[in-house]
């Protein structure tokens, strides 16, 4: 289980990053931290002709608050999310998050630019930044721009990405005061990948929810933010409003069968995230045991 | 001779100074701990070239065509071999033994000549420079196939319209057992109740973490064959290695240093480590062979994939009246070499119902070929499957009787008094413990307690389960399982000692080291048996040029067979160190003992003669021993178990656990196993062994599953999608002893490296059922995975 | 695809050896430097047996390329054992027989260290959950998980 043969080269700055990546096109692959994309070539499921490694560039990394985003650079690390007090104190999801992927020595070598850029539909991250509505700054030879995490994620490995294109930042806004976070995944093993999670960002508005954003992953090709939450904002919240919008929510829901857990067990696991989320933000613990009946 | 004919005092265990039943760390630890270990992986040798296969995708195919050209011209390329090229060298072999009346199997060759039978087959063989320049090259090794159905499903194996794999074979059944004992159809008929179920068990394999690893060197000059292998039976390769290379037995040397895991894995002969040892011959140079993790899991070993229905008869009152069994297994295309794939099914029919005491038993067991990977004997052979059957009826019985599982297992299990004893099956039980090991367990687990708090939580909505697993053990196997059969396994083992010149010993031993303790165990034993200090022990183990003859390490035999040999010789030397030292010291020998490094007078510990002064008079200064004394300072006694064909062992576990019947999930909270294994050499290292071996059947038990799909490919071939238990989710595990000597030898050991597998998987199988009776679902199926549970809640 | 000149410290060495790019930092430090500690047991990333450290932190050596290595100060368990620094740990894995065949060894103790420099006094969760990236076949873990736990301990005591 050797990697094949292939060429490398250090870039010495964004632009010699990009330079290369516009001459060699789909033949190169970035190099981030590797954590995906060495066992891929390991395993010879990948077959790049040049690796750009970027994992020097400095620029790239570091997380900068702004008035109302943080900047996270790509290079910036899984542990580097788990450790930051920044991160702890404006997007405490992501650190939550962090904590369940992988394992102590993939997560100082793996990048949230790498993970994103990768779009493994299992990913916590990915679902992160759907629920908090992030930007991908992107960039190439002909310039910079900016697409919706909504957009960026195009389906399994797949996001907007061009081959010339280089992931550079996630713009994330701040959320507003007072939110909540919810996250949990359903993991056979801690640091696997999960058969079903909820990233989910909430604003309570007294006993209602003002805004209610839950992000799902491992439920499709890609993480999907549910639409049955139109059933959870402004209105009280019941029984019978959680069991509508699980019904909205199964409806909506088209999950894979395959070795992790079956469709079925998947809309399982997202409805009962649905109702113990809704508790849990609300702490209403009641609510998520009414559902379980 | 047998412990109590020996006056007290004077036994190996009571001697002064004794290391037996005590900790001692392990002498070969510092060097592991320093990345100092020499495994197979880290050889090289001058000339050494790199072996990769270019392996079947197919699981059932014709080859038509192989086109090596392209390969042989890559950079780095020593040469691409083929199937029929290699047969010129390796002749193939039929993994059949005669005891197992009936058992068939087809030849089988290093590697696939015109057709392929499972997916991962060896089919090219391509040597390079580095493994990485040899990977290169075998992607471009053309090969062309004409795929044949596959047969994977074994419920369907024997049916008349599935394909017949060997069609020289006439059919796909490679061995049948059947066994009636006692009054059966009587007993079900007049039983109160009968419980019936059938039982699921996933195939799985061993994960050593290094994996198979070989370097093969021919030296053309000597004419002899180096083999470095991590196995844990060096005179087993030795002989087949040479029977099939061509050459005497003393041509082929097989040595064998640190081994990264073998639980059974690394025992077997398997055809690309042949083809590694023809291709070193027929190229004049080493050739190292490293399985990857994916060969490992397409290619080692796998185990279980049975499925056993299972009936039970009990009366109202807790007796059992009988069991009946009818099980099936799924073991690959061919019968593995030398040990046979029908060995599994043997145990389970041999072992179903052993621990209890209704002599009406009857058991099918049919073994079928399929195009999968071949099955084998991994850890605890058999044992999981009969214990997890066995132990699952005597639940379910005991459920729909409306009795405790305690109590229906102290009405039913064999009387601690009731020794000698046979069971259904014919097996000899020389004494074991199944009432004093359960009493022990429920202290340990506080039985009563535990169970007042399930009732409470129960009320709150919280399912926990306690689950209880008795067990019997076959260890210290002699010719029984093997010998008999015909296969040129040893079932003795042998050690030599000797009292080198500045008194410190040095020790061979056939038995070898793949983690268990082995080293340390035979240094505490001849220390012990010597009268030295353990740090001037050091043992040999691994060499076939080096140690005396024997089985190796399996079968959970190494401290019982190679301990006694240890024991033996180590006397024998204390013996013929006694009589030099008599002789210079003018007394008697039988009035001398060996204590603490040096000659004394036994009954006031007077020390006499240093051994180190001893052995330097001997070595050095023998014209001042009187004339005519010839001393010897080495000893070699070999061992086998005559009176018994096993030592049976016995023990209990406990698996407590809760499920989240919302999820699946299961979480594990405690585990507990008392076991008699005997004479215990080295508590901690039993200890180990145990908790070890429990972890195992956990994996088994919730996690570990080959998932093959109908087409007979292996799915989940990485450590990603084959879940191995890890460290966050185990738990704590307690273990105690019960200890019953076996009279067959002084020692009185018997094996303990298989008691933790053995019972694991049923425990947590009756806890997970405890956990869910409120809810009226019984689940007979592992792995006990998520889905399973919520699909039999119905809840997906 | 010709090789790549790096420039390294190994266990406080200065290396510098020309590498092929595909050349993964496991397979580098085992064949090239002889340095056979490191073990491999899946190369793609899960068992942790390849465990090291690179500018002071853990990685996993078979999802490193040597070439990313290339200025860095890489570690391996000969020099981590031979600094003296987890002497400690070592000899608790001794005492309560933490390992069996010894495989996963080397790259427990840099997993394990890992923690007991972040953390002082773990409990036994903890140190299941920081290990739960290394796979461990032989010993079921409870031994490890002692061996840690008593390691923090003692030096815990420590002056
Ligand atoms: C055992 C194991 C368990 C894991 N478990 C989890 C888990 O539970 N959850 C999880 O989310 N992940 C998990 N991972 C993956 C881990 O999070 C990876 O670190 C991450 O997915 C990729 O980040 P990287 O920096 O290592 O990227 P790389 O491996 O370097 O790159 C990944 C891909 O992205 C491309 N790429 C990288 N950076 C950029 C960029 N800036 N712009 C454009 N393209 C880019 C690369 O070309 C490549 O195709 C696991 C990995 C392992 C080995
Ligand atoms: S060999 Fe690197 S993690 Fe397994
Ligand atoms: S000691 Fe063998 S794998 Fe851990």
């Amino acid at each position: 289980m050797k990697a094949p043969a292939f060429s490398y080269v250090r870039a010495e700055s964004i632009e010699h990053a990009l330079e290369l990546l516009s001459r060699h096109g789909s033949a190169a692959k970035i190099l981030s931290g590797g954590q995906s994309l060495l066992p891929a070539l390991n395993l010879r499921l990948a077959v790049p002709a040049i690796l750009i490694d970027i994992g020097r560039l400095d620029e790239l990394r570091g997380i900068k608050l702004r008035d109302d985003i943080v900047a996270i650079g790509a290079l910036t690390r899984h542990a580097d999310l788990l450790t930051s007090e920044d991160i702890s104190a404006s997007l405490p999801l992501l650190r939550q998050a962090a904590a369940h992927v992988a394992h102590p020595a993939i997560r100082n070598r793996g990048t949230i630019g790498g993970n994103l850029a990768h779009a493994d539909p299992a990913s916590e991250f990915p679902a992160c930044m759907l629920a908090l509505e992030a930007r991908m700054v992107i960039r190439s030879e002909g310039g910079e721009r900016r697409v919706n995490a909504r957009d960026f994620f195009r389906g399994i490995y797949e996001t907007a990405l061009e081959p010339h294109e280089l992931l550079t930042a996630i713009e994330v806004p701040r959320p507003q005061p007072g939110s909540r976070t919810y996250f949990h995944e359903f993991v056979r093993r801690s640091g696997d990948y999960a058969m079903t999670g909820l990233a989910a960002l909430a604003h309570v508005d007294g006993a209602q929810l003002g805004d209610l954003r839950l992000s799902y992953f491992a439920i499709g090709d890609r993480p999907h933010l549910a639409r049955a939450t139109a059933y959870l904002v402004g209105v009280d919240i019941t029984a019978e409003r959680i069991a509508e919008a699980q019904a909205s929510l199964d409806a909506e829901l088209d999950p894979p069968d395959d070795q992790q857990a079956s469709a079925a067990m998947r809309r399982h696991f997202a409805r009962l995230l649905l109702s113990r989320c809704v508790a849990d933000v609300l702490e209403r613990p009641e609510l998520a045991m009414e559902v379980v009946r | 001779m047998s412990r109590s004919d020996q006056p007290k005092g004077l036994t190996a265990l009571d001697r002064p100074n004794s290391y037996i039943g005590q900790s001692v760390p392990r002498p070969n630890l510092d060097r592991l701990l320093q990345g100092r270990g020499q495994y197979v992986s880290d050889l090289v040798l001058p000339r050494m070239v790199h072996v990769a296969f270019v392996r079947s995708p197919h699981a059932h195919a014709r080859i038509s065509a192989i086109n090596t050209e392209a390969a042989k011209a890559m950079p780095g390329v020593v040469a691409v071999v083929t199937g029929r090229e290699l047969a010129g060298v390796v002749t193939p072999w039929v993994g059949v033994l005669s005891h197992l009346k009936g058992l068939k199997s087809a030849p089988q060759h290093a590697m696939a000549i015109d057709r392929v039978c499972w997916q991962g087959e060896a089919v090219v063989a391509v040597l390079a420079s580095s493994r990485a320049l040899a990977e290169d090259a075998a992607e471009a090794v053309e090969i062309s196939y004409e795929e044949l159905p596959a047969v994977t499903d074994m419920r369907s194996a024997l049916d008349p319209a599935t394909p017949v794999i060997h069609p020289d074979l006439g059919d796909n059944l490679a061995f049948e057992r059947n066994h009636d004992a006692g009054a059966v159809d009587a007993a079900f008929a007049e039983a109160d109740e009968v419980v019936e179920a059938e039982f699921v068990f996933g195939r799985h394999t061993g994960v050593t973490l290094e994996p198979r690893a070989v370097v093969a060197d021919w030296n053309v000059g000597e004419g002899r064959l180096t083999i470095y292998q991590g196995t844990q039976a060096p005179h087993m390769v030795q002989n087949i290695a040479a029977k099939h290379l061509g050459l005497a037995e003393q041509q082929v040397r097989v040595v064998c240093k640190d081994v990264g895991g073998s639980f059974g894995i690394k025992v077997h002969i398997y055809a690309d480590e042949m083809a590694a040892y023809g291709l070193a011959k027929l190229f004049r140079r080493p050739v190292k062979f490293v399985a990857d993790r994916v060969e490992s899991f397409n290619t080692d070993i796998h185990a279980r994939d049975h499925i056993c229905k299972g009936r039970i008869a009990v009366n109202r009152n807790g007796l059992i009246k009988a069991f009946e069994i009818d099980d099936l297994t799924g073991i690959g295309p061919y019968s593995m070499y030398p040990r046979t794939s029908a060995v599994e099914a043997n145990q389970v029919v041999n072992l179903v119902g052993g621990q209890y005491t209704t002599p009406n038993y009857r058991a099918r067991a049919r073994v079928v070929f399929q195009n999968k990977n071949v099955t084998c004997q991994y850890r605890a052979v058999g044992h999981p499957i009969a214990c997890s059957v066995t132990e699952g009826l005597v639940d379910l019985a005991a459920r729909r009787i409306g009795m405790d599982p305690v109590q229906i297992r102290r009405l039913n299990l064999i009387g601690d008094d009731a020794y000698p004893c046979a069971s259904p099956t014919g097996l000899r039980f020389e004494a074991l413990s199944h009432h004093a090991s359960l009493q022990k367990l429920l202290q340990m687990m506080d039985y009563d307690v535990l169970r007042a708090e399930q009732a409470r939580l129960r009320r709150e909505g919280i399912h926990r389960g306690i689950g209880l697993a008795s067990f019997i053990e076959v260890t210290n196997p002699g010719a029984a399982f093997y010998g008999v059969g015909g296969a040129r396994i040893s079932s003795q083992d042998g050690v030599t000692v000797r009292l080198d010149a500045a008194g410190s010993v040095t020790c061979y031993t056939s038995i070898t080291e793949q983690g268990q303790g082995s080293e340390a165990i035979t240094a505490q034993i001849v220390a012990t048996g010597l009268g030295v200090s353990i740090d001037r022990v050091r043992v040999v183990l691994g060499d076939t040029d080096a140690t005396p003859y024997g089985g190796g390490t399996w079968a959970s035999r190494a401290a019982g067979i190679g301990g006694e040999a240890a024991l033996q010789s180590a006397k024998a030397l204390r013996g013929n160190i006694l009589q030099v030292a008599a002789a210079i010291l003018q007394a008697r020998p039988a009035d001398l003992d060996i204590s603490d490094n040096a000659v004394v007078d036994p009954s006031s510990g007077e020390r006499k003669i240093e051994l180190s002064e001893l052995a330097r008079i001997v070595f050095f200064r023998p014209d001042t021993l009187p004339p005519g004394l010839q001393p010897e300072m080495v000893a070699t006694r070999h061992f086998v178990p005559r009176e018994y064909g096993f030592a049976f062992t016995n023990g209990i576990q406990a698996s407590r656990l809760e499920v989240d019947t919302t999820t699946g999930f299961i979480r594990l909270l405690d585990h507990w196993v008392v076991e008699d294994c005997g004479t215990v050499i080295n508590p901690q290292l039993v200890d180990e062994q145990i908790r070890g071996g429990v972890v195992q059947g956990l994996g088994a038990a919730l996690f570990e599953h080959c998932i093959y799909d109908e087409r007979g490919q292996l799915t989940n071939a990485n450590m990603a999608d084959y879940l191995v238990p890890m460290a966050a989710e185990m738990s704590d595990i307690a273990v105690g002893h019960v200890v019953t000597p076996t009279k067959e030898s002084e020692l009185g050991a018997k094996g303990a490296g298989e008691a933790g597998t053995a019972g694991a998987a049923a425990a947590v199988a009756n806890a997970v059922n405890d956990a869910l009776s409120p809810f009226g679902v019984t689940i007979a199926e592992i792995p006990l995975t998520p889905r399973v549970i919520l699909s039999a809640l119905g809840r997906a | 695809m010709t090789a790549t000149r790096i420039a390294l410290m190994v266990n406080g060495e200065s290396i510098s050896a020309d590498v092929p790019a595909r050349l993964n930092l496991a397979d580098f430090v085992r064949d090239q430097l002889g340095l056979t500690g490191t073990h491999v047991g899946c190369e793609h990333g899960v068992c942790g047996a390849c465990t090291m450290r690179v500018d002071g932190e853990i990685v996993r050596s078979c999802l490193t390329l040597a070439v990313q290595a290339d200025g860095c100060a890489v570690e391996t368990i000969e020099g981590l054992s031979d600094s003296g620094e987890i002497a400690d740990l070592q000899a608790a894995f001794r005492e309560r027989n933490a390992l069996q065949c010894g495989y996963c060894t080397p790259g427990m103790l840099f997993t394990a260290q890992d923690l007991l420099l972040k953390c002082a006094n773990p409990e036994r969760t903890e140190i299941r959950e920081h290990l739960s990236g290394n796979y461990c076949r032989c010993t079921g873990y409870h031994a490890i998980v002692d061996a840690v736990e008593r390691t923090a301990k003692a030096r815990q005591r420590r002056p």
